[in-house]
């Protein structure tokens, strides 16, 4: 069958969800745009109460069984179809609160994607407890961001105290602040254990808040998404237990890919994700533009020849289906995942896809509002400045082009570099 | 629920198309392309794999039922084979499906059996216009009410088989809607052109046709239970040439893929330089975009949503923007080969800018 309709669990959750945008996220806005080392606690505290109510944890779905139906048979699953939804509607909202939304984030799918159901329950725990808790993921360094293979973060095996030894920089991490600092969290460290392994001796370590040896010591002043925090973290001889190494023991035997692997499953995974933030920064642009448009006096008129559009027209129609057909994407991305068939292509086209869509409906927007467009007195530029991230982070659009090439060519990363 | 798994029927209706776009188009295309014209027998070929006729339900001699989504499986597989061959072997719905979606029960009964239960035949319709700001809601064919019935002027251009039809619906401007008539090609008043040469799609016969005070019966204007519905039609006509777009496109990035595996160039081969690499992950990305655009709006057809006619406007602007992507890309990725008639991505090429133009050629 093919079939477009919304499933009911997702319309109930995008309507209330809707309304937590509207009213909790777009008054504050420019407020904590304006003033970038705020944290909107109220609106965390909110989104923390009400997942905890909800009984959800972590934002990351999670991979057991699926439930019954009344019927006695198995509901189709749609844990990552109702997050990209979720997501979609929170980043409309604001991206960059959205990217402060307690839960887990990005640190918490490395768990899932990598961790033993041991490590899950340990570090997944905290998501669920009073306070709102922020984890994060952190793999650039000051040297490498595209080429993962090249960090240089280091984790030696301390036998005497069965500790690992944590030694390097990281930077561009998004959430650090929240995660070590205002809350009991945590940051997922990627680190070499054999640098002349490359890709083979990286391996993710869980580095809890409160760990001595692991500091925040910068967080960045950005374009865009000021409401989240992007921070520089040093370890320097940062200990921490054994098992915080992500994985099965096997998986510290020297030169495996398997931690790598595990990097590329979680990526798999949060790539729609992702491109569904950037797909809600579009669509509020495109609204909006409309909106503005009309007031205006211009009114888009579907269904004409392009010799009778006007350019603003035909612009906003393309602004449409640019944004329709990789929202579609998207959904097709996590359907996917949903009914566990590998999805590695089909993640990275909705990235690719993403990113060129926000990119280019932000910065048409506000092209065609002219002095309207570039004041601060309206969102438009601040989208503008919110969606370029979009495109670079979680893979750029160049890096997903070439994982899209890949696999439609049959190459490996030897064949296409 | 979201699901994007092809039924098992439509499984089916696409791998037999299949075949036969192997097996017949493809072969065929270059110099049906170059000859201006594909044989009866490999037309008949394609007819008899009843894909209109599993259109048409039971009540009006045919043993199916519609489905946009369907349709849009079908034309892209066909088109994959050969556009100007898909467009040629679809041409009878033309006739038949504006008078399945709006004609009244009395026209339905009389029109539809003969067309599902004979041989292929190419009655067809009069839709574009010679002039270039066509618009489908402001035709230049008008229609004036006469003597209980209806007299048409106007011009028509592109019309498919129009020499070889017996009939066809040609849709004229009534007041200020547009309307469908149901037009003899031997009427009085109406003259056929010259066979029109075009940048692609030379297979497909199209001639320009003039009507000077052709009169119309009244029971010969397509009118269903109020009025007819012009938007459905034209709905239809944009998802169809959208699917078409999808086939060829697909056609020219799977070639270009191909070529550039086995070319070399500085000591590899051809997609291994990322240039040519990139071009090709940006074709893929775009096809399956514009499908996903095209199915849902044939679904929200299917399902009688309201946004459904905005969807299959959007579906087709964004496939022709594709198609011309995608075949202009193909012909690039072949270089000085790609020039050349002997391969097909120039021809895909010319056949790809003419989805911006094209709609009202084919209809699913």
């Amino acid at each position: 069958m093919i079939e477009f309709e919304v499933p009911k669990p997702i319309a109930q959750q995008s309507y209330v969800l809707k309304t937590v945008a509207e009213n909790m996220m777009r008054p504050l806005s420019r407020k904590f745009d304006e003033n970038e080392h705020d944290v909107p606690w109220d609106y965390i505290n909110f989104m923390h109460m009400a997942m905890r109510a909800t009984g959800a944890g972590s934002l990351a779905p999670s991979n057991g069984e699926p439930k019954m139906g009344p019927d006695g048979k198995p509901r189709p699953r749609i844990g990552y179809q109702l997050l990209a939804f979720m997501l979609e509607i929170l980043s409309w909202g604001d991206v960059g609160m959205y990217l402060v939304t307690p839960g887990g984030g990005l640190g918490a799918a490395a768990v899932e994607a990598t961790g033993t159901p041991e490590q899950k329950a340990k570090f997944l725990a905290r998501f669920k407890t009073e306070k709102p808790v922020f984890a994060a993921m952190a793999m650039t360094e000051p040297q490498c961001g595209s080429d993962t293979s090249a960090i240089r973060t280091r984790a030696v095996l301390d036998r005497a105290t069965n500790e690992w030894i944590l030694n390097g920089e990281k930077i561009f991490v998004t959430g650090g602040h929240m995660s070590l600092d205002l809350s009991e969290g945590f940051v997922v460290i990627w680190a070499t254990i054999d640098p002349s392994a490359g890709r083979a001796g990286m391996r993710p370590f869980v580095v809890e808040a409160g760990t001595p040896g692991v500091k925040v010591t910068k967080i960045e002043p950005k374009m865009g998404i000021r409401a989240s925090d992007t921070a520089s973290i040093v370890l320097q001889d940062c200990r921490v237990p054994f098992d915080n190494i992500l994985g099965s023991p096997e998986v510290v035997v020297e030169k495996t890919t398997t931690g790598f692997k595990g990097a590329m499953a979680t990526f798999d995974a949060t790539r729609p994700l992702v491109a569904a933030t950037a797909i809600g920064v579009a669509r509020a642009t495109l609204e909006l533009l409309k909106e503005m448009l009309s007031q205006q006096g211009v009114t888009i008129r579907y269904g004409l020849p392009c010799q009778k559009m006007s350019y603003v027209e035909r612009e906003v129609i393309n602004m449409e289906i640019m944004l329709r057909s990789a929202w579609l994407l998207v959904i097709k991305a996590v359907w996917m995942a949903d009914n566990r068939q590998p999805n590695s292509m089909e993640s990275s086209m909705a990235k690719v896809r993403a990113g060129d869509v926000v990119t280019r409906i932000t910065q048409k927007a506000v092209e065609i509002m002219g002095p309207l467009g570039y004041s601060r007195e309206y969102l438009l530029e601040k989208w503008f400045r919110d969606a370029k991230i979009s495109d670079i982070y979680e893979g750029t659009g160049q890096i997903n082009r070439l994982v899209v090439a890949r696999h439609i060519l049959g190459y490996s990363g030897r064949d296409l570099r | 629920m979201y699901s994007f798994e092809p039924s098992d029927e439509q499984k089916m209706l696409v791998d037999a198309i299949k075949r036969y776009s192997t097996s017949n188009l493809r072969p065929a295309a270059h110099d049906a392309d170059e000859e201006g014209q594909y044989s009866l027998d490999l037309i008949e070929k394609g007819w008899e794999l009843g894909f209109l006729q599993a259109s048409i339900p039971e009540t009006y001699g045919g043993f199916g039922e519609r489905s946009a989504v369907t349709g849009v499986l079908a034309a892209e597989e066909l088109s994959w084979g050969d556009l100007a061959g898909a467009m040629a072997v679809l041409t009878p719905g033309l006739f038949a499906l504006p008078i399945l979606l709006a004609g009244s029960e009395e026209q339905k009964l009389k029109f539809l059996p003969p067309i599902v239960e004979g041989e292929w035949k190419p009655n067809t319709a009069a839709f574009l216009e010679p002039h270039y700001d066509f618009d489908p809601y402001e035709l230049k064919t008008v229609a004036l009410e006469n003597d209980g019935g209806y007299i048409l002027n106007g011009e028509k251009t592109y019309v498919p088989y129009a020499k070889e039809a017996d009939v066809m619906v040609v849709y004229a401007r009534l007041g200020d809607k547009t309307q469908g008539f149901i037009v003899p090609n031997k009427a009085a008043g109406l003259t056929i052109g010259e066979h029109q040469k075009l940048l692609g799609i030379h297979a497909l016969p199209v001639y320009p046709i003039k009507l000077e005070n052709v009169q119309i019966p009244k029971e010969d204007c397509i009118s269903g239970q109020e009025g007819q519905n012009f938007r459905y039609i034209l709905s239809a006509l944009r998802i169809a040439i959208a699917a078409m777009a999808l086939g060829v496109s697909r056609a020219a990035y799977e070639y270009s893929r191909d070529y550039a595996k086995e070319r070399e160039v500085f000591g590899v081969k051809v997609a291994q330089k990322q240039a040519i690499a990139f071009m090709l992950a940006e074709m893929a990305t775009e096809i399956e975009a514009i499908r996903l655009l095209t199915w849902e709006a044939a679904w929200m057809m299917d399902q009688g949503k309201e946004e459904a006619d905005k969807q299959a406007y959007l579906a087709q602007v964004g496939a022709a923007d594709m198609a011309m992507m995608v075949t202009d890309r193909a012909v690039q990725i072949l270089g000085g080969h790609g020039y050349i008639r002997e391969h097909p991505v120039e021809l895909w090429m010319r056949n790809g800018r003419g989805f911006a133009t094209l709609t009202g050629l084919t209809m699913v």
